[in-house]
């Protein structure tokens, strides 16, 4: 064991005479900390409130009946009530309903209203029961009464005895506050009515969204639930409120992984620094620790003090990451909300909870991944003997021990293979590998191909034309090219991760925006202002759109969720009339679609979204049966198009045919053409004039794209975020690698100081050693980061979103970012400079260190 | 001035405190040192001189256990030590202190903490340093850093570091290489009444006759052997 405080004096000294790189490396740990810990934070918060307000609607049923459609008839209620092993039933009716009052100031503003019948609900779902105003029980069965949770009354701004608007579709319905709730879940925003009232007052006569079911004393669910499928039939669907919990999870697992690895890439940079660091510390030390073994400190000693440098890093960085963590997922709830603006999580306020758990596993993985860090070159140091390691000159012979060109060819190649894996469990898990392992095998490689690149450049420079900087700086690049290469590290993680998701988001961005182009083909598209809104448009509403002067033609669109698989959240089915012989005029096809002549007679033609094939299996020519309506259809998939609106999968199919399967003929969205020199603002004002003019909302095709970008900018606003972290965590790297670097080389310039060359003559020198060096590191990150980019788009979002895109290079954006970085590389190895040739350093040539 | 730190050792009897037995290295194909055998004996202040390349500061390496031979044994108060095991750590702690050519002091660390350095590797009482420090002149200094010191005075802070452990065996490489006549003469004359003063014995490697005349005896060393210099050779 090494003296307590030798050990503290070891350290302290350590720390206090190179400040700057301490910081570095705890801010490195701190940031990739936080980061993973923030998004753990919010994402738990989100998703475990989502589950506890899903199950609160449930109550204390143990099964719930839903059919794959939105809604059902009501005549399956009585039949169920009945059923043998029913102890109760209880009927739902769920409605989406729009605050009209809030539309100008909010997106999408809804809440749910729940349908229930109260003699049922009693027993079932008690803390949902309405609590009327003193008086007046009669309220819980008042056509225009409902009752409010407490954040659905704090959100609209009443109290009991006040009335509210509410919209569904184009109708306006009012209603008056009779009262509270029992107790309904925090933060959720819910309204409850008689199921009656509101079958009728939102036009969905003897329809049910949901029966939820009491099962006797003694009945097996699991049998139970088996056995009333079968005698459903596949038109009904049975859940548990584990299946409901598993379908929320699926629901935001790819967008939770995919930030989490964002995190880990800032952790993964944080522990390079720790890496690189450390190396030019021991480099540094290298006399000094031989100096330690020669006064009697044992090997296990030497490992165990550097080691716990590294240790005591992580620890702080760690703890202060935590701390970080907490504090940057309590603003981000605040500001951005629990989904991050992605959307999957809606009507919930998630509060925070610190999980202790989760905060002692990430505390391990900050303090581990330093450790792991600092090990390379603690082992290196201890096992080198002290009396080469206490000659000057001797520190390069440490990154003999760096030089791995056989790992760095393994990590590669295996890099490659595993770009042709499959997704595990529908996750890209063998691609985030893939670049990890070309991360870990560029950086291998690094030396040996710095020193070809140096070593070339060296034989093709002139001393005659270049002058002795020039020759100066390229010899020694080429000459100790694997302590060039230590620095070049950080150069080649941040740009190259820089480089990859650059190309990442602008291929996604400008695929999305080519996509709207065609599946935007009309002048002007108008829905409710509710989004998801079930009721829609009516027929006769829709004759009076259609009916407005300037209006050429409209195409009315269809939009209901079908639940096709319970352990997988609800696909969208979009019902529009498509041209059989050309498909492709609104629908981004991906491959060639079924000839017309093609289709079988007695089926069905659809066509479905990317994520069907990856989710569902399903291919083109395929014959699927599904249940629709209340039986079964025999479909044929006509052919496979891009979606980038709905991840979970999305079918189109001929407005015709929906309405004639389902007689349903109500429209949630309208595409119009207009009259050539027909003017946006007329025919809007003309929409508006109409009785339900209000409730639409009206965009012309411009506006529809830009709003779609700018939500697209929205939902990657924390990608942006974790970007920039982990740039400036890779500029620092680059900072604190050059500083460590000139530190090293302090008795080098000593030497140049006394054959003549003068300080700013050192300073040029290395200002273009830094400069070179970048450069290199530029190049090389962006080849790796090009290859990183490749596997983002072609892999890892076709398995995690399930849907392709084309690569596009953002050349000015990777130019700009080039030169900043080329720039901040010069700078910070000029300022290195200035701060090791301003000391003494001409007396640095007769000292050891 | 400063004074001369007075103890003895316990038990020290006029055995060898070194014995080399047929010592052999080779560096790189080249054979450095082969067959050689020597014993100092305690109390000793010898001084090795030899052409360059002989391999001088091997021989000490080997000696300090900071490298191993190839062949032959070495023998520090009958134990004996090899460079790659804990046991020769400890001996080293224990019985060596080193003075080098180039100071090797920690930047990092004050004057006190550098000198206490062997103190608390050997759990021996820290009140020993500034005894030590005010011994080779640097009393008041205590808290300064090495920086802030001139090449002599960073020689003195390694010999206090090398002797406040009271080491059995002092080896030295060179300790006046990097030093002017004046201050090579003051650091000599300190390493010798230092270890005079504590009954150790010493080894001191140099280029300089008149570092090696304030040694005891000198020995002159080639490939194979350690020999006395005659009295032609120490004029």
């Amino acid at each position: 064991m090494t003296p307590p405080l030798l050990t503290r004096w070891l350290l302290l000294g350590e720390w206090r005479s190179h400040r700057l790189q301490s910081v570095v490396a705890v801010l490195a740990i701190t940031l990739g900390v936080a980061l993973g810990f923030t998004i753990h934070l919010i994402n738990t918060a989100a998703v475990s409130e989502f589950s506890a307000a899903t199950r609160s609607l449930s109550g204390k049923s143990d099964l719930t009946v839903r059919a794959t459609r939105y809604t059902f008839d009501e005549l399956l209620y009585p039949r169920l009530a009945r059923y043998a092993g029913v102890a109760q039933a209880s009927p739902i009716l769920e409605i989406t309903a729009g605050v009209p009052a809030k539309a100008k100031t909010m997106h999408n503003p809804v809440f749910k209203i729940l349908g229930m019948d109260g003699f049922r609900a009693i027993t079932m779902t008690p803390d949902l029961l309405g609590v009327p105003a003193e008086g007046k029980p009669m309220d819980t069965l008042a056509d225009d009464a409902i009752f409010l949770s407490p954040a659905a009354m704090e959100w609209l701004s009443v109290k009991q005895g006040d009335t509210i608007e509410v919209s569904t579709g184009a109708k306006r319905v009012q209603l008056r506050v009779a009262g509270g709730l029992a107790r309904a879940h925090p933060g959720q925003r819910i309204g409850v009515m008689d199921i009656g009232a509101a079958q009728w007052r939102f036009d969905q006569p003897g329809q049910l969204s949901r029966i939820e079911l009491k099962l006797q004393p003694g009945i097996d669910p699991a049998a139970f639930r088996a056995a009333l499928g079968e005698a459903l039939g596949p038109s009904y669907l049975l859940t548990e409120s584990e299946d409901d919990d598993a379908r929320i999870h699926t629901m935001s697992r790819a967008y939770r992984i995919n930030l989490n690895i964002l995190a880990l890439v800032a952790l993964f940079t944080g522990a390079f620094l720790i890496f690189s660091g450390q190396v030019l510390s021991t480099i540094r030390r290298r006399s000094q620790l031989a100096l330690l073994r020669v006064l009697g400190m044992s090997r296990r000693q030497i490992l165990r003090q550097l080691l716990l440098e590294s240790a005591l890093l992580g620890v702080l960085g760690s703890l202060l990451g935590l701390g970080l963590g907490y504090l940057l997922a309590a603003a981000a709830l605040h500001f951005l909300g629990a989904d991050l603006g992605a959307g999957f999580f809606p009507g919930v306020a998630p509060r925070l909870h610190l999980d202790p758990l989760a905060a002692v596993l990430y505390f391990l993985l900050g303090t581990g991944i330093t450790i792991l860090g600092g090990l390379v070159p603690a082992w290196e140091a201890a096992r080198t003997h002290p009396a080469p390691a206490l000659k000057s000159g001797s520190e390069y012979t440490m990154l003999t021990a760096l030089r791995v060109p056989r790992l760095a060819a393994v990590c590669l190649l295996m890099g490659l293979v595993f770009t042709a894996l499959p997704p595990v469990n529908d996750l890209p898990i063998f691609g985030y590998l893939a670049i990890v392992l070309l991360l870990i095998g560029s950086i291998a490689a690094l030396p040996y191909l710095c020193g070809l690149f140096f070593a070339m450049l060296s034989r093709l420079s002139n001393p005659d034309q270049t002058g002795a900087l020039v020759t100066l700086a390229t010899t020694r690049l080429s000459n100790a090219s694997g302590l060039a290469a230590i620095a070049l590290g950080g150069v080649l993680v941040s740009f190259s991760l820089m480089v990859a998701m650059a190309i990442m988001v602008a291929s996604f961005r400008i695929s999305l925006d080519d996509w709207l182009g065609q599946v935007l083909p009309a002048d002007v598209y108008l829905h409710s202002t509710i989004h998801q809104d079930i009721r829609g448009f009516t027929l006769e509403e829709q004759q009076a759109m259609a009916s407005r002067n300037g209006v050429a033609r409209v195409d009315f669109i269809r939009s209901v969720p079908v639940t096709l698989d319970l352990a997988k959240p609800a696909i969208t089915l979009l019902a529009r009339p498509v041209a059989l012989d050309n498909p492709g005029l609104i629908l981004p096809l991906t491959g060639a679609a079924l000839p017309s002549g093609d289709i079988p007679p007695g089926t069905i033609p659809i066509w479905i979204s990317e994520a069907m094939v990856d989710l569902y299996g399903f291919r083109t020519g395929d014959r699927i049966t599904l249940p629709f309506a209340d039986s079964t259809q025999i479909f044929i998939v006509v052919g496979i198009w891009r979606d980038y609106g709905r991840i979970f999968g999305a079918m189109q199919m001929q407005l015709s045919d929906y309405r004639r399967l389902t007689g349903d003929d109500h429209a949630s969205d309208a595409a119009l053409w207009l009259h050539p020199g027909t003017a946006f603002d007329t025919v809007a004002t003309a929409l508006k004039a109409l009785p339900f003019g209000e409730t639409l909302e009206i965009m012309e095709t411009g506006r529809v794209r830009a709003a779609a970008l700018r939500q697209f900018d929205r939902s990657f606003a924390v990608t942006y975020l974790l970007e920039l972290v982990a740039i400036g965590v890779g500029l620092m790297g680059v900072a604190a690698s050059f500083s460590a670097q000139t530190l090293t080389r302090i008795r080098e310039f000593g030497m140049l100081r006394h054959i003549g060359l003068s300080k700013r003559q050192i300073y040029r020198m290395l200002t273009l050693e830094g400069s070179l060096l970048g450069g290199f590191g530029i190049l090389a990150g962006f080849l790796l980061g090009t290859g990183i980019s490749l596997i983002l788009v072609f892999i890892v979002n076709p398995q995690s979103f399930h849907w392709t895109m084309q690569l596009h290079l953002p050349w000015t954006w990777l130019g700009v970012m080039a030169l900043a970085v080329l720039a901040a590389a010069a700078l910070t190895a000029f300022l290195a400079s200035r701060r090791a040739v301003s000391g003494d350093v001409i007396r640095a040539v007769r000292e050891d260190w | 001035m400063h004074c001369v730190i007075n103890y003895t050792i316990p038990g020290m009897s006029l055995t060898p405190v070194l014995e080399l037995h047929n010592l052999g290295k080779t560096y790189a194909n080249r054979q450095v040192l082969s067959g050689l055998s020597h014993s100092f004996a305690a109390g000793e202040y010898v001084a090795i001189m030899g052409d360059s390349g002989v391999g001088k500061s091997t021989l000490l390496n080997l000696i300090a256990g900071l490298d191993s031979p190839d062949s032959g044994e070495i023998r520090i108060e009958g134990e004996h030590l090899s460079a790659e095991d804990e046991a020769a750590t400890r001996l080293r702690r224990k019985y060596l202190g080193f003075i080098f050519q180039a100071f090797h002091v920690l930047p990092q660390l004050t004057l006190l903490q550098n000198v206490s350095l062997p103190l608390l590797l050997n759990q021996l009482p820290l009140d020993r340093a500034p005894a030590m420090l005010a011994a080779v002149g640097l009393q008041g200094r205590e808290q300064d850093f090495p920086h802030q010191l001139s090449g002599g005075e960073l020689q003195r802070v390694a010999v206090a570091r090398a002797l406040v452990h009271r080491p059995r065996l002092i080896l030295a490489d060179e300790p006046t290489g990097n030093l002017d006549q004046d201050t090579a003469r003051e650091i000599l004359h300190l390493i010798r009444d230092e270890i005079k003063a504590n009954g150790a014995s010493a080894i001191i490697v140099t280029h300089s006759r008149a570092a090696a005349e304030t040694a005891d005896k000198i020995l002159i060393m080639d490939r194979h052997s350690l020999t006395p210099a005659s009295s032609e050779n120490r004029t």
